[in-house]
């Protein structure tokens, strides 16, 4: 590599993480802000964060716990912005996938060889067939996928819950716990880690993480979807099927979800509930995406970012008095910041200029 | 229980259900129509009931039987200055509407959790003792057979609600400013070479949702949750976005669909009192307004479509 080159390089590199850097800082200096200005000492506030996420192991446990599902929400979400798809539906796949893999799990016994890929499958499945709708929706009838999928939350939760309640119990609010051989627990992980709720799921995020990758950058697939992302009338006029493209789009972001819903259902609680509302984590999700600049390991760190603030939020209230809802707060503004780079960038290039 | 006695339990109560929809789903109208897409119709209601509810609370010895209308005013103001949050990101900074509008769902929620906490050492406000009286509308309500199912024993913000989809008719396709709104909105460049002022359309558009928006959710808190938590506003504000769109951006066709909405969702609650009902599964109501609002865009059931230069951020110059 030629010295202009590298220097190109670490450039389009650097701008690539000023951006998300600096709304994460904007958005922790606002929180402070909101913490001075409501009579909370920002410092106990943000140590107690700090310290209630990675200040032991059972912290650093409950951390990867949270990240786990984070990660895979994130990709499904990116997964979507690289080939030119806002799927905002993350929410719904992640809540049918959720339930799929615990009906797998509880209705079979298998070898866990078997019985833990088969339920982990079945959620990346009803993911997918979740998105597919949008998906075909988007491809055949240009309906924007952004409505279409915040329908299919509702719908998601609400045929969740009456399925819960008529076949996975008897008119009762939880299913039954998942077979062993089904389940994501791990006890070594649990003794190490002061028994946090952390699971094996991490690495199954880890895995998604490195297709994602590998399929979008080093696969002609890969290629073609992003490229009809980028323009589909110069992709269809390259001889690629634009329509099929999008619905396999929407279609692997569903499975990412569904997977992620997995990670809930054979991990951390073994089991599906009756929800009242959404779960929080798809939406989340998005916030994950932007900040990990759509990329396979922005996001596995953006990932622990946002786990760390929200396992550590719960240390908040007792050793600082602060209301958890502060990180909520945060997330939001680092969104906004993020949304706003047009004028992140617009400043940060005035101040080249007066630089020079 | 006869015909017409279900019917006077279905019909005030999905008029009743349906009235917060009606505000929020015209909010959604006025921004769409300017070309701003407003998926933050859910936290403008958080914040419209929030802030209806803390007002109430706070101020209900003070002003008595006005409270209720002076926290519907106050929901309106702050639901107007909070909406500022999504014009200024999508209009001025050129963010992505949706992302911007998930934004200010998270931090509606996020905020006003972190304030309840904050001011009653709690997840969950009390029970406000002051709400909307109901009433019987004079001489209408003396009609007999429609006099009962219409007229008596509602809200008044639900009637206000009906008129101002009304208005809102009026205002968009009759009046100088209704044409500007819906040029800016399918037509930004042309619009501002024939001297129209897009970003200001657009501002004033945005903060009309935030002003309805807060309405909306303020009807919701003091007429049915009756208290502020996190559970208070779930989904309606998306129900809202769904009747605009089932509504195909009209404002009469918005409140005709919030209404229908509210009628899948009295019958997912009252349901169980009625004899042919009883058997329908509640999922089937509950999910049937989002169902329906897919089938309205696929086309099945005619065809809805956006404003032309919805959600696309409009930079001068730019073609």
């Amino acid at each position: 590599m030629k010295l202009s080159e590298l220097k190109k390089f670490f450039v389009s590199a650097s701008s690539a993480f000023v951006v998300p850097v600096l709304a994460v800082l904007l958005g922790m200096i606002v929180g402070a802000v909101v913490m001075i200005a409501s009579g909370y000492n920002p410092l106990a506030g943000y140590s107690s964060l700090l310290y209630g996420a990675f200040g032991d192991p059972y912290y650093i446990g409950e951390t990867i716990r949270q990240t786990t599902p984070y990660i895979l929400a994130g990709l499904a979400v990116a997964f979507a912005f690289r080939t030119g798809l806002f799927n905002i539906g993350v929410e719904g796949q992640l809540i049918v996938g959720w339930l799929a893999a615990v009906w797998v799990g509880v209705s079979f016994e298998l070898p866990k060889a078997i019985h833990l890929p088969l339920a982990i499958l079945a959620a990346a499945l009803a993911g997918a067939l979740w998105a597919f709708i949008p998906g075909i929706l988007k491809a055949y009838l240009r309906v924007h996928e952004v409505i279409i999928t915040i329908m299919m939350n509702y719908i998601a939760l609400h045929m969740t819950n009456a399925i819960i309640r008529s076949v996975l119990s008897e008119e009762g609010f939880k299913s039954k716990q998942v077979h062993e051989s089904a389940s994501l627990r791990s006890e070594f992980l649990e003794s190490i880690t002061y028994h946090s709720s952390v699971h094996y799921g991490i690495i199954i995020a880890i895995i998604g993480a490195v297709i994602m990758w590998f399929l979008l950058e080093k696969t002609t697939k890969g290629f073609e979807l992003r490229a009809v992302g980028f323009n589909q009338h110069a992709s269809q006029y390259a001889g690629m099927n634009v329509k099929a493209n999008i619905i396999l789009s929407m279609a692997i972001s569903g499975a990412f979800a569904g997977i992620a819903g997995a990670m809930e259902g054979l991990g951390t609680f073994g089991n599906i509930s009756v929800k009242a509302g959404f779960t929080g984590v798809g939406f989340d999700g998005i916030a994950v995406a932007l900040i990990g600049g759509n990329n396979a390991f922005g996001i596995l760190l953006s990932a622990l970012l946002f786990g760390a603030l929200k396992v550590g939020a719960l240390e908040m209230p007792s050793s600082a008095g602060v209301p958890t809802e502060l990180v909520d707060i945060i997330i939001a503004l680092i969104i906004f910041f993020v949304a706003s780079s047009y004028v992140i960038r617009l400043l940060l290039s005035r101040l080249k200029k007066g630089a020079e | 229980m006869s015909v017409y006695e279900v019917l006077q339990v279905i019909i005030p109560s999905a008029i009743f259900f349906a009235a917060p929809l009606i505000f929020t789903a015209l909010g959604g109208v006025f921004s769409e129509r300017s070309g701003v897409v407003n998926i933050g119709l859910e936290g403008l209601m958080i914040i419209g009931a929030f802030v209806s509810i803390v007002f109430n609370l706070t101020f209900a010895d003070t002003f008595g039987a006005l409270t209720p209308w002076l926290a519907l005013l106050a929901a309106m103001i702050v639901g107007t200055i909070f909406s500022l949050l999504h014009a200024v990101a999508s209009i001025s900074f050129r963010a992505d509407q949706v992302v911007s509008g998930v934004a200010i769902n998270f931090l509606a929620l996020g905020l006003s959790l972190f304030l309840v906490k904050k001011m009653y050492g709690k997840g969950q406000t009390n029970q406000i003792q002051i709400g909307f009286d109901k009433i019987d509308v004079p001489i209408l309500s003396d009609i007999p057979v429609i006099g009962p199912l219409f007229f008596s024993n509602t809200y008044v913000p639900s009637y206000l609600a009906i008129i101002l989809a009304f208005v809102a008719w009026y205002v968009i396709y009759k009046t100088p400013f209704g044409l500007r709104l819906r040029a800016v909105g399918e037509h930004p460049m042309a619009a501002d070479t024939m001297g129209i002022n897009v970003t200001k359309m657009r501002y004033i558009a945005v903060m009309i949702s935030g002003a309805l928006g807060g309405i909306g959710g303020a009807v919701y808190a003091t007429i049915i949750s009756r208290d502020f938590s996190h559970a208070t506003i779930s989904g309606h504000g998306f129900m809202a976005l769904a009747a605009m769109i089932f509504g195909k951006w009209h404002p009469i066709g918005a409140m005709g669909a919030a209404l229908f909405f509210g009628l899948a969702q009295s019958l997912s609650i009252v349901g169980k009192t009625i004899p042919f009902l009883k058997n329908v599964p509640t999922v089937y109501l509950l999910i049937a307004p989002y169902v329906l609002t897919i089938l309205a865009l696929a086309g099945f059931i005619g065809r809805a479509e956006a404003p032309k230069a919805s959600g696309i951020p409009y930079i001068k110059g730019k073609r």
